[in-house]
């Protein structure tokens, strides 16, 4: 069964519909990069999916016993965060949050899967520095080891390279896709085409419908994916 | 010096002034720090002016001052709220508009009943005589509450302050905690504002938080950090007010900013990163 089933879903923001007749389904172990242009629809999808949007028409039904409080997210970044005071380590554990229910205080086994997946993303050394004072490369993968804390399964990934340096999206994506290895899934939403064909096993372009949903290979000699690739959308 | 200090206390009124604000302090503070990191301080502002104008306005009526304001604040909270979270209306603008408007009916209630006298500056900039044995209970109340949700929901507050979009994400009602926070903040003003005044209360709310936040590396730090400050400077505010016989809340405010601008000078010295 697959992971995510959306079905002929309509979405709308802010009162006007912004997606349209969507129908897609993830596999376990799928790596599909969501992409299309600004105010495409984008990150309305990836909100309904988690559940901070109701959906206008359709459905959306997890599989594999997929809880949707169990998706870990990587949002995109605000102002307000990168100057917040706190602790690494108090962060990466706020991931365990959904698994903890009505107990007040995180236990011993919390408190290990937090450093356990600092280990993780080879950030253990930052424990106990202030979130405001790592770079931003640093930041995306404590926040990526906070997403961790949350799910076995499937992670959630909001433009996650934006105003990340050459260097530091590398390494980003190859975390990525190591984890994807390992088994977890990733929907990620990006700008960045050519990187997203190379690293994910499936894309779906929005344009407020799907213009193509397939894998990655297929989509190169697709006429969207052609188009997009010579016209010159490309944010990386 | 400790003369001074008991005789203090022999006065009823002082030690009433002495619980309300110590309590106040608190609340002020731990509410504060989710607040001025949210950049909803501001509220916190408007929320003060909505409660003079409320105030102005129950004893130009003669009606009882917390059963009017209580419960206005709060609906003032629920509106300033959902003006900030909107991203359609410019919630800055709206908020000033909400502040100056209140302060002008509340002044106009009272010049067009008995003129601008003590009440009205004493509404403005606070009276240490303001408080009543009613003010005491609540405030107590009030402490208790505010202090069991900080103990039980600590990490839920930590998870929906720092990013609400995953803390929603991972099931936490981020709604309910936001007007939580609100509804507590426009106690804790109602109560607090009589003492410090309407122009003044705000101070308890921003001060403490962004003089932690100065020099403390953890949000757990900054919130202890803020509570410690908040209770110093009122106590050292109300001592100083009361042996050199100046307004006590424009006292515990510059005291409050004393300790500010030492956090300043610490955090520049500990080399603490910040933009804000």
């Amino acid at each position: 069964m697959a992971l995510i089933t959306c079905k002929d879903l309509v979405l709308s923001y802010e009162g006007q519909v912004v997606v349209e007749d969507l129908s897609f389904t993830v596999h376990a172990g799928d790596y599909l990069c969501i992409v299309g242009e600004n105010g495409s629809g984008k990150s309305t999808l990836m909100k309904s999916i988690l559940g901070l949007k109701t959906v206008n028409k359709g459905s959306i039904t997890f599989g594999d016993q997929l809880k949707q409080n169990q998706i870990g997210y990587l949002p995109q970044q605000t102002t307000l965060q990168r100057d917040f005071p706190a602790s690494v380590f108090e962060v990466t554990l706020s991931g365990c949050l959904n698994r903890r229910g009505w107990r007040p205080y995180y236990n011993r086994a919390e408190k290990y899967r937090a450093e356990d997946n600092l280990h993780r993303m080879g950030v253990a050394e930052l424990k106990k520095k202030c979130y405001r004072e790592l770079s931003g490369g640093q930041q995306q993968r404590v926040l990526l080891a906070r997403a961790l804390c949350a799910t076995e399964k499937l992670l959630l990934l909001d433009e996650p390279v934006a105003g990340l340096d050459p260097m530091a999206t590398a390494e980003f994506y190859k975390i990525i896709s190591s984890l994807n290895k390992e088994g977890i899934t990733i929907i990620m939403v990006s700008h960045d085409i050519r990187a997203a064909i190379d690293q994910a096993s499936h894309i779906l372009h929005l344009r407020h419908r799907p213009l193509f949903f397939g894998t990655a290979k297929d989509y190169v000699n697709s006429p969207a994916g052609q188009e997009f690739l010579k016209g010159g959308h490309s944010h990386a | 010096m400790l003369e001074a200090i008991t005789a203090m206390f022999s006065y009823t009124f002082l030690t009433r002034a002495l619980v309300v604000g110590l309590l106040i302090s608190l609340c002020a503070a731990l509410l504060g720090v989710s607040l001025v990191l949210k950049r909803y301080a501001m509220i916190g502002d408007g929320l003060s002016h909505v409660g003079f104008g409320a105030l102005a306005l129950a004893a130009v009526m003669n009606w009882a001052p917390l059963v009017v304001a209580v419960p206005v604040v709060i609906i003032a909270a629920f509106f300033l709220l959902r003006i900030s979270e909107s991203r359609k209306l410019k919630g800055d603008s709206a908020i000033a508009l909400i502040s100056t408007s209140s302060l002008a009916i509340g002044v106009m209630a009272v010049s067009l009943t008995s003129g601008m006298n003590t009440d009205v500056n004493n509404y403005l900039f606070g009276s240490i005589l303001a408080m009543s044995d009613a003010d005491v209970v609540l405030s107590v109340g009030l402490s208790v509450v505010v202090l069991i949700l900080f103990l039980l929901c600590y990490s839920r507050i930590f998870a929906v302050t720092f990013d609400e979009s995953f803390a929603r994400a991972t099931g936490i009602h981020t709604g309910a905690y936001n007007v939580l926070i609100a509804v507590l903040t426009a106690v804790t003003i109602v109560l607090g504002m009589r003492m410090m005044g309407a122009l003044l209360i705000s101070a308890l709310i921003i001060f403490p938080a962004l003089s932690a936040m100065r020099v403390c590396k953890s949000f757990k730090s900054v919130m202890i950090l803020a509570a410690c400050i908040s209770v110093f400077c009122f106590l050292v505010g109300l001592l100083v007010s009361y042996l050199f016989n100046t307004p006590t809340g424009a006292t515990v405010v510059i005291a409050d900013l004393v300790v500010f601008l030492l956090c300043c000078v610490a955090g520049a010295l500990r080399g603490v990163k910040r933009s804000a």
